[in-house]
């Protein structure tokens, strides 16, 4: 059986999750898992380790959407919670609707692309580690405090409506707060009073355009933008916003011997 | 430059008449206080944090360290310290960092506690003859047991049997109250942990890993080690999660109450980077908050995260500082699915701490305890979760003390490290420890043998472990079940009304 299919209506999230792992358990086989009526069933992914695997889901699920997970794909056909991605070590999340704060925190491998908006303090604490580089790609825009503390990785925030119009200038304060690692690219101009402390803009390069267009590629292949959105896309004007440093707190403490 | 202003706190010389310049001490020091010029010894004293390393090497018995007795005048409100640490910001306009815990002259409530012993009517026991029972199970317990009865046939008689119908959360089985408490990977060296990791494993007990992840070398001795998940989130995956035996959320460290950790870039070296899973050069910033936390039902959420990673089969403890509202939060854990609450005391040791932290935030372990333990009681909740203390557990007597005012068993961090060699010199920010435990430089690492640092760490939490039976036999009871929150067998000794009251104890006498 390579497509299982369940029905999650009134279910507990311990109940559902069991399930999945039952289905897993007796099923090494499974591709597809479809999840029906989800409402605010939490951890839904969390720490599911199978590459060839995917979970769509039907609904709106609970907080901390694949947590810790590695490898799986998993579809969100509405909006999800807070933390999706939490600590995340690979795999991708799709989420066609808006999600909650923290998305992608602590995430340090994988991608999550979230078609519509994201909470607070996206992206915080993402971290990067040899060929593990997380990316989070915000279809619309984000609130405040994105990136903050980000140690590595790559956030786009692509600034586009539904219909794929541009929204207009980015409104987030506090952007990349204590950031000292990895790279926020903002689609459109950026004023610098909007950047947190140990924030900078840099120079958008070509360089720059080749890291991030795959991933605005795979944004758009999966939200079927057309080929019209994703050359606007692309040839957009940029905002870089990166570390002063890899330390930014250095300077605050007493040197080692005085 | 702006130049510095403190003399040196320590006086160093070398007696020429027994030096036979062999130069041993300028290797040993790895503060650079020694160094040969033509035919003698010349010490630099204001790098000495008297952390005895040539001392104790020294083969002929040369070198002395004294407090430098130089004068300042006077004062009872300008100590020499307050004057100093001004002297310092002044010169470099940063934070004082400072190592270990807590080193202000308040009252140690432990040593103001005597314990009870019994005599005629109520014998004592011989723990060399009767059988004392320290085996502690840390973890959630049920509120009641309750059984299924089934009916067999063993051998053509029908039998009632009972089942246990009750499912019994996963729990720690400890031979002995003492644990070594979470330093991480970073802040002490590799060796420092092999050196725990060996002595828990031989004792019957656990250690932690803290923040910084479990490095590969500590895999064997996975199934005695708690790992620790930090707002950094430094290492933690799925494969970290299982591993251990069990899994703590440090919210709060009784060095630094209400901030984070920070382990500087140029300390992250490639095995740190490893273990960590960040780049190497990079800072590991661990925030004050963990950024999905900001409410009680959110560090509920995390601990149910981590219980639905590991499939619920670990038990998941909180840590959280000694503060005054400690109490209220150990409520909120305790309705949260953790299976234990961590209390760590002001005394708590760290790697590094802004001075004013270590020195002024949080409050004793003792009271911290007893209040916890009875805010517990009064809410009806203390049979369903553990209650583990640290910071500042100096002896066996500490562990009694701590046990019978509620604690279930004890983390022992400085005192564990103090066993491997540690002078408690408190400079462990530098990361120059010249007895290789809180240093990543290979050179000072491969001076502690992880062999012979187990043997004395193991020999610590044996030797308590007798003195703690020994304790229980005197205090007539065999079992550490027995004295857990039992006050009765304390007594208080220079405390006033209001002490005793929080303490819960009785004034020796009454």
């Amino acid at each position: 059986m390579e497509e299982v299919v369940i029905d999650a209506k009134d279910m507990h999230y311990k109940e559902l999750n069991e399930k999945i792992h039952e289905v897993l358990r007796k099923n090494p086989d499974v591709k597809k898992i479809i999840l029906k009526n989800v409402l605010g069933q939490r951890f839904i992914g969390t720490g599911l380790q199978k590459k060839d695997l995917t979970i769509e889901i039907y609904g709106i699920p609970g907080g901390d959407l694949g947590m810790f997970m590695n490898g799986p794909t998993i579809i969100v056909h509405g909006n999800a919670e807070f933390a999706p991605g939490n600590t995340m070590d690979d795999g991708t999340i799709v989420i066609y609707g808006s999600s909650g704060d923290v998305t992608a925190h602590s995430m340090r491998g994988g991608k999550v692309f979230v078609r519509g908006d994201v909470g607070y303090r996206s992206g915080i604490h993402m971290k990067a580690y040899k060929d593990k580089i997380p990316v989070l790609v915000i279809g619309g825009r984000a609130k405040d405090f994105l990136g903050e503390y980000m140690a590595g990785g790559i956030i786009i925030v692509l600034n586009i409506d539904e219909k794929g119009n541009d929204l207009g200038k980015v409104k987030g304060r506090m952007i990349g707060t204590g950031i000292h690692g990895g790279a926020i690219y903002i689609r459109g101009d950026v004023d610098r009073d909007q950047l947190g402390v140990a924030a900078d803009i840099k120079e958008f390069t070509k360089e720059d355009l080749e890291k991030i267009k795959p991933y605005i590629e795979e944004f758009c292949k999966w939200f079927n933008l057309s080929e019209d959105v994703k050359n606007r896309l692309l040839n957009s004007k940029w905002t870089k916003i990166a570390p002063i440093s890899k330390r930014p707190f250095g300077k605050l403490y007493t040197p080692d011997l005085m | 430059m702006i130049p510095s202003y403190v003399p040196p706190k320590y006086k160093v010389e070398v007696d020429p008449n027994k030096c036979m310049l062999c130069e041993r001490c300028t290797i040993e020091c790895s503060w650079g206080v020694h160094r040969r010029e033509g035919d003698r010894i010349i010490s630099y004293s204001n790098r000495c944090g008297a952390c005895h390393r040539c001392v104790a090497m020294c083969p002929r018995d040369a070198i002395t360290i004294k407090e430098n007795a130089i004068s300042w005048r006077s004062h009872p409100l300008w100590d020499i310290d307050a004057r100093a640490d001004i002297y310092n910001q002044a010169k470099t306009g940063c934070i004082l960092l400072s190592g270990m815990g807590n080193a202000k002259e308040h009252p140690i409530y432990f040593d103001k506690i005597v314990l009870d012993a019994c005599q005629v009517t109520n014998p004592s026991i011989d723990p060399l003859r009767e059988p004392m029972e320290l085996r502690t199970y840390i973890g959630k317990k049920p509120k009641q047991l309750e059984f299924d009865f089934v009916e067999e046939e063993i051998d053509g008689k029908k039998i009632k049997k009972a089942k246990l119908k009750t499912k019994i959360a996963p729990n720690l089985k400890l031979d002995t109250p003492i644990m070594i408490a979470h330093m991480s990977y970073g802040a002490l060296s590799l060796n420092a942990h092999l050196s725990f990791a060996k002595a828990v494993k031989e004792c019957g007990t656990f250690m932690g890993t803290g923040e910084g992840g479990l490095p590969k070398p500590l895999y064997p001795y996975a199934d005695h080690i708690i790992t620790q998940v930090a707002s950094g989130r430094f290492g933690v995956n799925e494969e970290y999660l299982m591993k251990g035996a069990a899994i703590e959320i440090k919210i709060g460290q009784g060095a630094k109450p209400g901030i984070g950790g920070h382990l500087p870039g140029e300390k992250v070296t490639a095995e740190i980077s490893a273990t960590r899973m960040i780049p190497e050069g990079s800072d590991a910033i661990s925030p004050a908050p963990h950024h999905d936390i900001y409410s009680i039902e959110d560090l509920a959420q995390l601990v149910r995260s981590l219980k639905e990673a590991t499939r619920w089969k670990k038990p998941v403890f909180v840590k959280i500082a000694a503060v005054h509202n400690a109490p209220a939060i150990a409520v909120g854990i305790a309705t949260s699915d953790a299976d234990a609450v961590v209390i760590d005391g002001y005394r708590g040791g760290t790697g590094a701490a802004p001075k004013v932290f270590r020195d002024h935030v949080g409050i004793p372990i003792e009271m911290a305890i007893a209040a916890v333990d009875q805010r517990l009681r009064e809410e009806g909740l203390r049979n369903e979760i553990s209650i583990i203390a640290s910071g500042g557990i100096r002896c066996s007597a500490d562990v009694f003390k701590a046990i019978a005012l509620g604690a279930d068993a004890v983390y022992i961090g400085t005192a564990a490290m103090v066993a491997l060699g540690c002078r408690v010199c408190g400079r462990c920010y530098t990361g120059l420890c010249a007895w290789g435990i809180a240093t990543q430089k290979p050179e000072l690492v491969k001076r502690l043998d992880p062999e012979v640092g187990a043997k004395r760490v193991a020999n610590l939490i044996k030797a308590w472990t007798h003195e703690i039976k020994e304790l229980l036999g005197a205090a007539g009871i065999n079992s550490i079940e027995s004295l857990r929150g039992n006050r009765d067998r304390l007594r208080g000794v220079g405390l006033n009304e209001k002490e005793l009251e929080v303490l819960g104890i009785k004034a020796a006498g009454e």
